[in-house]
């Protein structure tokens, strides 16, 4: 990348890691997307690829959000945000739409997490605080149902501690379910080994990557 | 002649009594069916056990049927919700009862329940703190756990337009559990947006036939815009 010197690497922004993602994600498929950076993936495909997008609610074929002056109330998302239904969309009940996600329907769920270890098991709906009631929504479900789970994630967290973990601390959602992460680092595949590393951002390097990264990385680059 | 209409939300919570398991459908805002909370509130039954996604929010609804102590016990999948303010304050106080519940699992105990299937083997939760404690078995080498069917005494729906045989039609996302709600009560009252002579409601779009419903009140237009929120 020009303008950067050696060991300099510039980590990706939620909106690039939301580009990485979408890049992958081919014509035809049905898929869930978590809350947080995965929202952001819809308006990063090409106009002429047909996603259909899937909401926990009952709404399959979820559009882009509407214009302020065009909102529907009786359409939102899972986020209880406003969306619109795109041409071909379809409304079901709420055990219609989770036979969708739990049996087996869905070629893709995206989610947020924060421990992936590396034999897959996914953490991303607990934390470790004792007052508050927990909430789970439909996580456990994805996590679990979706035909592929692949996370999308910061390669660390905010004060720097691994995400990708040999076993995951968090509560865990579902065990043995994510085959792919992005982080705003790299692409990594959960292989029978564990972590492979298939793509860098340009000026990291696999020493630099596992030095933030508790679970051993193999590379498949 | 079968006519489910009644005059008055005060009429359609009768019998509602202490300790009634009381589904209540809705997702956010949306298909929650609100002049039957306020009327639950009117009608003063206690004890209750509370089936809903959320756990209220602000302070009217589902949220002020818990401030004033009337509920017992919560099931739902994310009693999380920016707004949820009261559910989180009893909690913390040990003041009510929180069984959470995986949002497919819960929609699929609530079919079960108006099915007649007791009980269901499901692989969600397996392995994790909410399948604590429950049956497991091996099913084509996937881990699952047992999961009960879950009956309400009482269902509350929305919907957007009946007639007085119950036939039911619901609007966009405001589907969401109102009719897998209305299967799974002794007793099932509905509001509506809407009502229509019998005959005028298109059959192939019928999406709860009246079978599953046992009072309707026609609220029109009521809550259509969404405005209360906290």
């Amino acid at each position: 990348m020009p303008g950067l010197v050696s060991g300099e690497f510039k980590p990706l922004s939620m909106r690039e890691m939301a580009v990485r993602v979408a890049a992958d994600i081919p014509d035809g498929w049905y898929v869930n997307l978590g809350i947080g950076i995965p929202m952001l993936i819809p308006e990063q495909l090409p106009p002429e690829r047909e996603v259909v997008f899937h909401c926990e609610n009952g709404i399959l074929g979820m559009g882009p959000a509407p214009p302020p002056d065009a909102i529907d109330p009786w359409l939102i998302n899972a986020a209880k945000q406003h969306v619109t239904l795109r041409v071909g969309g379809s409304i079901c009940d709420h055990a219609d739409s989770f036979a969708m996600i739990r049996g087996g329907h869905l070629n893709l769920a995206v989610l947020g997490a924060f421990e992936v270890a590396e034999n897959g098991d996914l953490a991303n709906w607990a934390t470790l605080e004792r007052d508050t009631p927990l909430g789970v929504g439909g996580g456990m479900d994805l996590a679990t149902g979706a035909q592929r789970v692949w996370v999308v994630m910061e390669h660390t967290t905010k004060d720097g501690r691994p995400r990708l973990v040999r076993r995951c601390t968090y509560p865990l959602t579902a065990f043995g379910t994510v085959k792919r992460i992005y982080t705003n680092l790299a692409v990594l595949d959960v292989a029978p080994q564990g972590f492979a590393v298939t793509e860098m951002i340009p000026g990291m390097t696999v020493e630099s990557l596992q030095a933030r990264t508790e679970a051993k990385l193999f590379s498949a680059l | 002649m079968v006519n489910k209409f009644v005059s008055s939300v005060t009429e359609a919570m009768a019998d509602v009594r202490d300790g009634a398991v009381v589904l209540v459908g809705g997702f956010g805002e949306v298909g929650q069916p609100r002049d039957l909370i306020d009327g639950l509130i009117e009608h003063g039954a206690r004890e209750l056990t509370l089936v809903h996604n959320n756990a209220g929010v602000g302070q009217f609804g589902l949220a002020r049927l818990l401030e004033l102590g009337r509920v017992r016990k919560v099931i739902c999948s994310f009693p999380r919700s920016s707004g949820s303010v009261i559910f989180q304050q009893l909690y913390k106080e040990g003041k009510i009862e929180l069984e959470l519940v995986p949002q497919g699992t819960l929609a699929e105990r609530i079919r079960a329940a108006g099915a007649g299937v007791a009980a269901f083997y499901t692989p969600t939760g397996a392995g994790t703190k909410l399948g604590e404690g429950k049956e497991t078995r091996l099913f084509n080498g996937k881990l699952c756990v047992l999961e009960h069917a879950l009956y309400g005494d009482v269902a509350l729906v929305e919907a957007w337009c009946a007639d007085r045989w119950g036939n039911l039609t619901y609007k966009e996302s405001g589907r969401n559990f109102n009719p897998i709600m209305a299967t799974a009560a002794k007793l099932t009252v509905v509001q509506t947006h809407h009502t229509m002579e019998l005959g005028a409601l298109d059959p192939e779009l019928i999406i709860t036939p009246g079978i599953f419903v046992d009072r309707i009140v026609h609220i029109p237009n009521g809550n259509v815009s969404f405005s209360r929120s906290a």
